[in-house]
């Protein structure tokens, strides 16, 4: 059944108040939705460098109520992998895996180990949240940045490139279960932690999390900024079981109704767009089009 | 685990304010109007939205101001406008 | 009781690994620790071991990996040779700070660039401030002997440890080796006490960011900084030579044999002269020896079998009075010298009567070491002025 009341969801709280992330935080609000979803006590998560290792606090406190394990930046999957099998050898049962690494841990320096961990088929949740760069080292671009954007490491041309399709990547190692989710549309996504908890496999779910530090918009948009990505088509809300295809939540009624942001709308309220060019702008548009363009056909193709 | 005063492995245990009191972070308080939000028929997207889990789900609604960073996010999704920003001293 | 099997040095290896009861292994294959993990798999998967064998697509995923399962709880294993383990060159800082009681095979060859697949040591050394304790050995039972005694020093002292021998010298040649029984073994190796902590209900928060200060937890207790945790991995790694010495000792009660703690000696009762190296190496400093004591002249040797922590002490008490001591290793700190005639030479200068120390360089990427090179060059240094210098570089 799907989440569709506030009602619904549990109200028990698996972060403690007072935590080092930044006001306004994308991650912090797709973490406090995806804990909801999991069993406290029996949710093991993996961890690399990131603002989820700052999340998570300075010894000798933290504020999240799980087993965490933190672990240099490549090894996320193979840490998961590792804590999935000692489990198994020592008969701790029960237990969910859940590994949470950003777009630079995913994307770039953890993409092989994740690679290796998926081709295993280790029996494990992995989470990307995506804030499109290295917003905890301070904002330096990743292989998740769109083009177009600003970074600390594209200071005067703004990058150069497209943002990667690491969904096709995951897809290419043949998964039971890929979802996208977006911290602005926390029912969407606490049914799919929800979901993924029960599938065997390994289970990748990608969030994008606006990150207002980062991308350059006031606190208080977050959730607007969340949703403009999903109105513009920029990111978009789905799932893939067992290879069906099929768009969710807001997705889905957009896929009906058709879209009616551009992406132009999208980037006025970021700062990070402030230097794309008009041939940049239309580059994005385009690759944003031909992306949308794809998952509708797909959709459709899978849900007659 | 070994004892507190020589542990030979780094853990840490759950505790609240963990950065301390982070309300002191806001140069912006929300202040909520219970005129314009009753329990009878309420969104709850203050609660749903604040990314640190500081606003109860229960009713009168409180905001927990030891830890509220300000983002300001619960007002500006708040369908009625029922709460509003206003500036720290 | 044991039973005495013709088999490499990987074989042992391997043997040992499952006489430990070992629970999860991950390895990735790289010349010449491969058939290590190939016949960890091959027990595996028939079901004569039982535990988790990850085929990882590293050798920085196999040692993760292997961190993370302990920490969780499980006695792991790993192997790696050369560019391998310096992949994992982050991963085994990680490990140490992990206090993982994790326990490699290290088949040490030389590094590339340019690629050899041949033996020198220059793989482990270069790792020696890890925070890992190595283990050098010098044959194949040796091997076998230190992979079981390091899992009792490790979860001891809740240090990971490298047991080196050397590439095809050992890794790929078959030697009679006492294979003991698993009843002996599990005599002398308890089972894992699980340290994890994971019980379902406890949350932690394991290896987080840290200040270099103390910083009070929830209940108002200090808890220690950065530095007081490097300290206690200092401190604790010093103190291992003791467990390592006593695990020594009592592998003798219950096999019959032992490696001799830390270092060990040969014809050094009335020696004049010391040759000193580690691994294989040191076994054929020797057949050296003594063929130097043919002719008269008073050799001894002594070899080094932990190299971390070093054994300082036992150096200086088997080398003071020397009047030469020679340094034989197959690995260079480039920019000075062999690193373990460094470490050495460093704990001898507060010895009373110092000897005149010369250090060579040999068998790098696997150029061949003869007895009598070692002896030639040992009588080189028993003569005139100490000298630093590559043994049988070609011109």
């Amino acid at each position: 059944m799907a989440t569709i009341s506030v009602k619904q969801l549990p109200k028990t709280e698996h972060i403690l108040p007072g935590t080092r992330s930044c006001a306004g935080c994308g991650l912090m609000l797709t973490y406090r939705h995806a804990l909801k979803a999991l069993d406290e006590g029996k949710t093991i998560v993996a961890v690399p460098a990131s603002c989820m290792t700052v999340l998570h606090g300075v010894y000798p406190i933290t504020p999240v109520k799980v087993v965490c394990i933190n672990n240099p930046f490549a090894a996320t999957g193979a840490a998961a992998s590792g804590i999935v099998a000692g489990l198994n050898a020592t008969g701790k049962t029960g237990y969910t895996v859940v590994a949470f690494a950003g777009d630079g841990g995913t994307y770039d320096i953890g993409i092989q180990a994740l690679s290796g961990a998926l081709e295993r088929k280790v029996d494990f949740i992995y989470v990307c949240y995506d804030n499109e760069g290295y917003m905890n080292t301070g904002t330096q671009r990743s292989s998740a940045s769109p083009l177009g954007a600003v970074t600390s490491t594209t200071p005067i041309l703004a990058k150069l490139q497209h943002k990667k399709d690491m969904i096709r990547i995951v897809e290419a190692h043949d998964l039971p279960y890929i979802a996208t989710g977006s911290p602005s549309f926390p029912f969407d996504l606490f049914d799919k932690v929800k979901f993924a908890k029960n599938v065997k496999g390994s289970r990748y779910i990608e969030v994008h999390a606006p990150c207002p530090p980062g991308w350059g918009f006031p606190n208080k948009d977050l959730v607007k900024m969340g949703k403009l990505a999903i109105e513009a088509g920029i990111h978009a809300l789905f799932e893939i079981k067992e290879g069906r295809f099929s768009l969710t939540s807001r997705s889905l009624a957009i896929a009906k109704k058709g879209r009616k942001k551009t992406v132009a709308d999208y980037i006025k309220g970021q700062t990070r767009f402030r230097k794309i060019s008009p041939d940049h702008l239309a580059q994005l548009q385009d690759f944003t089009d031909k992306r949308w363009n794809e998952l509708l056909e797909r959709h459709f193709k899978d849900n007659p | 685990m070994s004892d507190n005063l020589s542990p030979i492995r780094t853990i840490s245990t759950p505790a609240e304010g963990e950065a301390g009191k982070t309300g002191d972070w806001r140069s912006q308080t929300p202040k909520i109007d219970h005129g314009k939000c009753s329990q009878k028929d309420s969104c709850l997207l203050c609660w749903l939205y604040c990314p640190d889990g500081v606003i109860s789900s229960s009713f009168p609604l409180e905001i927990d101001l030891t830890y509220c960073k300000g983002c300001g996010v619960c007002a500006e999704e708040c369908p009625r406008k029922a709460i509003e920003m206003v500036d720290d001293k | 009781m044991g039973e005495i099997q013709i088999i490499t040095a990987n074989t042992a290896a391997a043997l040992a690994a499952k006489l430990c009861r070992v629970q999860v292994v991950s390895a990735y294959p790289i010349t010449p620790q491969t058939p290590v993990t190939e016949e960890l798999a091959e027990m595996v998967e028939s079901g004569a071991l039982k535990a988790e064998y990850l085929t990882v697509e590293s050798e920085h995923s196999a040692l993760a990996s292997v961190v993370a399962a302990s920490q969780v709880g499980a006695r792991v294993f790993t192997a790696t040779s050369a560019n391998g383990l310096l992949y994992m060159h982050e991963m085994l800082h990680w490990a140490a700070g992990s206090r993982a009681p994790i326990v490699m095979a290290c088949v040490n060859r030389g590094v590339g660039a340019p690629w050899t697949i041949l033996n020198d040591q220059q793989d482990t050394v270069s790792q020696r401030d890890t925070g890992w304790i190595q283990l050098y050995c010098r044959n194949s039972q040796e091997v076998l002997d230190s992979v079981i005694q390091a899992y009792r020093i490790a979860e001891q002292v809740q240090i990971p440890i490298m047991v080196c021998y050397d590439g095809f010298i050992l890794s790929h040649t078959s030697t009679p080796v006492d294979v003991p029984s698993q009843e002996e073994v599990d005599r002398f190796l308890p089972p894992l006490e699980d340290r994890s902590g994971i019980d379902g209900q406890t949350a932690m928060n394991i290896n987080p960011l840290i200040l270099s200060d103390p910083r009070p937890n929830a209940n108002g207790v200090v808890m220690p900084g950065y530095m007081e945790f490097r300290y206690r991995l200092q401190q604790d790694i010093l103190g291992s030579l003791d467990t390592i010495k006593a695990a020594d000792k009592e592998f003798l009660d219950i096999f019959g044999r032992n490696w001799d703690g830390s270092t060990w000696t040969y014809r050094m009762e009335d020696a004049e002269h010391a040759m000193v190296s580690m691994g294989s190496l040191a076994s054929e400093c020797t057949l050296a020896a003594d063929s130097l004591r043919e002719e008269g002249l008073k050799v001894g040797v002594v070899g080094v079998r932990v190299y971390r922590p070093f054994p300082a002490s036992e150096i200086v008490e088997s080398l003071s009075g020397m009047k030469t001591v020679t340094f034989f290793e197959k690995d260079v700190s480039y920019g000075y010298q062999g690193a373990l005639a460094m470490d050495a030479r460093a704990a001898m200068y507060d010895c009373s009567s110092r000897p005149a120390i010369s250090s060579y360089v040999v068998g790098l990427g696997g150029r061949d070491v003869r007895p009598d090179q070692l002896a030639k060059a040992t009588l080189e240094c028993t003569k005139g002025a100490t000298k630093f210098c590559w043994l049988d570089v070609r011109s």
